[in-house]
């Protein structure tokens, strides 16, 4: 039974990377659908449309960090894996706030970032402001990313 | 603070000269026109929409010609020239262009209407294409299609939905033989089919047909079929000539491109001229101007004008009321920030510039963001070369911004090397990698490595974040003393700065937050004492007073208490600068990863693992810089709009808009000996 806490802690990391990562793939496809449709009224818009749809996409590069920290620190790129259920149970939890909260905001701010793309289809000097609004959601991807690398780093710390 | 002072200028000059007047100001580009004289019996404003449509056609024609014209011969241009600016010409060239205006205006009419024709020719070609598609089956009819018979007989000429051999069709009609058959073409979907049938026999033959659903072709013709299609072939390649010598003609228009861009620029820059002279008021004998300028720039426009023409000006401050616009004056290091001041909103009447106290703040944030020296000298380089590349004719705008990033790149080179992020471990993984170093880092931080000790790194971004709030407490303070308000100084500013920081003493002296915090202050039992009394106090002071513009006492009372619950809002602000610990790491860390993963086929491959490790280097690291660099500047953005600012600064100024040469291509430069 002992040698399922590496199970546990290597299904925290996939998840982080899979619910992340589908919520920014979901995000940014459909931020870039609502950007097709404003570069086609002026091409010229491109680059900032581009700015717009991307915010979605740093959940999924979110994930990939949690993920590739706990890799690395459970052992499966190399070194000691020796370690019990308990301590994968930890990890696991560890890596559900960016999994969780990863998915749901990516997908919020590219409603977001769509309703922006409005912004600057209309008002393109208030482009400042429109990449704002995306950017607050951000904020709580940001947070989770915060509390599962701090819990991973003192998972990793802790002799359990 | 940095923001230029504003005149209100009224010009009154000659109608003979108000052609060379309007072109002076124009060139300048000082002065926002803004007419505040009412027509009446002596000043007239003139109808200026008959000319000003004729000079939007003009450009637009211009615009749609040189797009067909990019289209037939594209413009070769790199990727980087689109920081270089508009071409400087002088004032001469720009005089002299009247004189070619005809020709370009030519010009851009033949090169639209060529594209008109090519389009007509290509849908000509379709529409002969189809019919070619539709006689083909016929090709082996030697006769006429619309043929009707001769003196005794009729023809049957069309097509049956299905393949029918001549044996089958000499079945179907066998009751009426004779009858002359051909089958001239039989494929799955249909049958052509020659009968000839004696006049007599002709309807019920044409009933029975009818009934295995034969129809006549839709095409007709009077030649036979081969004859027709070669015709039409020959129509086709024709008119593709023809195509090609229209294309032939808009291409050898590629020399004349200059002098579209020149139409556009210089029809934009006349139907400004006159909507600016649709606003002026005019007598019989004089005009008058009236509008803003900055009062630096006086004294040269009064002193240009006076020398050249008859003219009487008056400067004189603005009214109280008055909706001035602004603009911003800043040095080079702080001025580069002001897009994203601008990106907000301008200073209103009576708030300061916070371009200057926002810049330090910006390159710092964004420095710990991206945290790495290589990105840093990366960033700095691209745009010391494009700024240096670019220098004489590089847009205000463009080097701002460029600028901006500059300093980004240099704080970021900082912050690499104090938390030790060169290309992630870039260095450490090639060393491990091919030359057995065990021995890492190569390079230590000058800090400390924020993985290590990221408690520490979160305690200097909150701290970071509390001395960037109360900066802008501060400025409000002082904001607050420039309006001569200093009953909302007291209630407004200093309560609250004396709530933030006796309640970060309380915070700080407790245990637990000492030991989140991985840090060890013994503040003596006094301060604590004094700060605690100091907490109470200010919130005392901001319950009774926060609501004071609320006259019932009770109402008062709770939307104080209200007011004091936005302490949560400070604490949440300054957690919010844990983003700098997370961005910082995630750009570190992700490229680690790419080291990490083009090292793993290093080993086993020998040259080609360097190959690999080198292809997957370039690409991943480009990748992560530009998506940390863009993460950085969102949310240093946010950092100075929503925490920052929200403590003192509002905006809604209007940006002063000058009457100016707003041209595409070309910039008129002023002639030295001229002025």
């Amino acid at each position: 039974m002992d040698k399922y806490g590496i199970v546990f802690a290597l299904l925290g990391a996939a998840l982080a990377a899979l619910g992340a990562g589908a919520g920014s793939a979901k995000g940014v496809g459909l931020a870039g659908e609502a950007g097709s449709g404003v570069v086609t009224e002026d091409p010229s818009k491109f680059g900032k449309v581009l700015i717009l749809q991307l915010l979605p996409g740093t959940q999924g590069i979110y994930g990939l960090l949690i993920a590739f920290i706990t890799l690395t620190n459970i052992g499966v790129l190399g070194g000691s894996s020796d370690f019990g259920i308990a301590k994968g149970l930890l990890y696991f939890a560890a890596c559900l706030p960016m999994a969780i909260v990863g998915y749901i905001s990516a997908v919020a701010q590219a409603k977001a970032s769509v309703a922006s793309m409005g912004i600057l289809a209309k008002r393109p000097d208030q482009f400042g402001k429109s990449m704002i609004f995306p950017a607050m959601v951000e904020t709580y991807a940001i947070l989770a990313l915060l509390i599962s690398v701090l819990a991973i780093l003192g998972v990793s710390g802790l002799s359990i | 603070m940095a923001m230029l002072q504003m005149q209100r200028i009224s010009i009154y000059a000659l109608k003979k000269d108000r052609k060379a007047v309007l072109e002076l100001l124009q060139r300048k580009g000082v002065l926002e026109v803004d007419n505040q004289i009412e027509e009446d019996q002596v000043f007239r404003k003139m109808d200026v929409s008959y000319a000003r449509s004729s000079f939007e056609r003009n450009i637009n024609a211009a615009k749609d010609a040189s797009e067909i014209l990019g289209r037939y011969a594209p413009e070769k241009k790199s990727i980087l020239s689109s920081f270089e600016g508009r071409k400087v010409v002088s004032a001469e060239e720009y005089g002299g262009f009247s004189e070619k205006l005809e020709d370009a205006l030519r010009v851009a009419n033949r090169i639209i209407a060529c594209n008109k024709e090519i389009g007509e020719g290509k849908a000509e070609i379709l529409k002969l294409e189809a019919q070619r598609e539709m006689l083909k089956p016929w090709t082996d009819l030697d006769i006429p299609l619309d043929l009707q018979g001769t003196k005794y007989t009729r023809s049957l000429i069309g097509v049956l939905p299905r393949e029918y051999s001549l044996e089958e069709l000499h079945q179907e009609l066998e009751e009426w033989m004779p009858l002359h058959i051909d089958v001239i073409s039989a494929s799955k979907e249909q049958t052509c089919v020659f009968i000839l049938a004696p006049k007599e026999q002709w309807e019920p033959v044409y009933e029975k047909l009818r009934r295995m659903e034969f129809a006549f072709p839709s095409v007709s013709a009077d030649k036979a079929p081969r004859l027709q299609l070669e015709e039409l072939r020959d129509r086709i390649v024709s008119i593709r000539e023809e195509i090609r010598i229209l294309e032939e003609e808009i291409r050898n228009f590629a020399g004349k491109r200059e002098e579209l861009y020149f139409l556009q620029d210089y029809e934009r820059m006349r139907s400004d001229k006159y909507q600016v002279l649709g606003q002026i008021a005019q007598s019989n004998n004089v005009f008058v101007i009236t509008g803003y300028i900055p009062q630096q720039e006086v004294g040269d426009l009064r002193g240009e004008l006076e020398r050249k023409f008859m003219v009487a000006i008056e400067v004189e401050a603005p009214g109280e009321e008055e909706d001035v616009p602004v603009i911003l004056k800043n040095n080079a290091f702080a001025g580069a920030v002001e897009s994203v001041v601008d990106g907000f909103a301008l200073p209103a009447k009576g708030e300061i510039d916070p371009t200057a106290l926002m810049s330090g703040f910006y390159y710092v944030l964004f420095g710990i963001m991206l945290a790495d020296a290589g990105y840093g000298i990366i960033m700095t380089l691209a745009c010391a070369y494009i700024l240096f590349k670019n220098r004489k004719t590089i847009e205000t705008g463009t080097k701002k911004f460029l600028s901006m990033f500059l300093y980004c790149g240099i704080s970021t080179t900082f912050w690499g090397i104090m938390f030790g992020g060169y290309f992630g471990d870039m260095f450490d993984v090639i060393a491990t990698t091919w030359f057995g170093v065990t021995d890492v880092p190569l390079i230590p931080p000058l800090w400390f490595f924020p993985v290590d000790n990221p408690m520490r790194m979160l305690a200097f971004s909150m701290a970071l974040g509390l001395i960037h709030i109360m900066t802008g407490y501060f400025v409000k303070v002082y904001q607050l003393c420039r309006q001569r308000d200093y009953v909302a100084v007291f209630y407004d500013a200093v309560s609250w700065i004396l709530l933030v920081a006796s309640g970060t003493i309380i915070l700080l002296s407790m245990e637990m937050i000492q030991n989140i915090l991985d840090v060890s202050l013994t503040i003596p039992g006094n301060i604590n004492t004094i700060a605690g009394a100091i907490a109470i106090l200010s919130s005392l002071v901001i319950i009774l007073t926060n609501g004071r513009e609320s006259k019932n006492p009770f109402k008062r009372f709770l939307k104080g208490t209200y007011a004091l619950y936005g302490i949560t809002g400070v604490l949440s602000d300054v957690l919010s600068y844990s983003r700098l610990l997370a961005l910082g790491l995630a750009s570190g860390i992700i490229g680690n990863v790419i080291n990490k993963m083009a090292s793993m086929p290093a080993k086993s491959y020998g040259v080609v693992g360097v190959i690999i490790f080198i292809v997957i280097m370039l690409l991943g690291h480009t990748l992560n810089i530009a998506i940390n660099a863009l993460g950085a500047y969102v949310h240093t953005n946010r950092l100075q709009y929503v925490e920052f600012f929200g403590k003192f600064y509002e905006g809604g100024g209007r940006s002063f808009a000058p009457f100016t040469m707003k041209t595409k291509y070309y910039k008129v430069k002023e002639n030295v000996n001229n002025g």
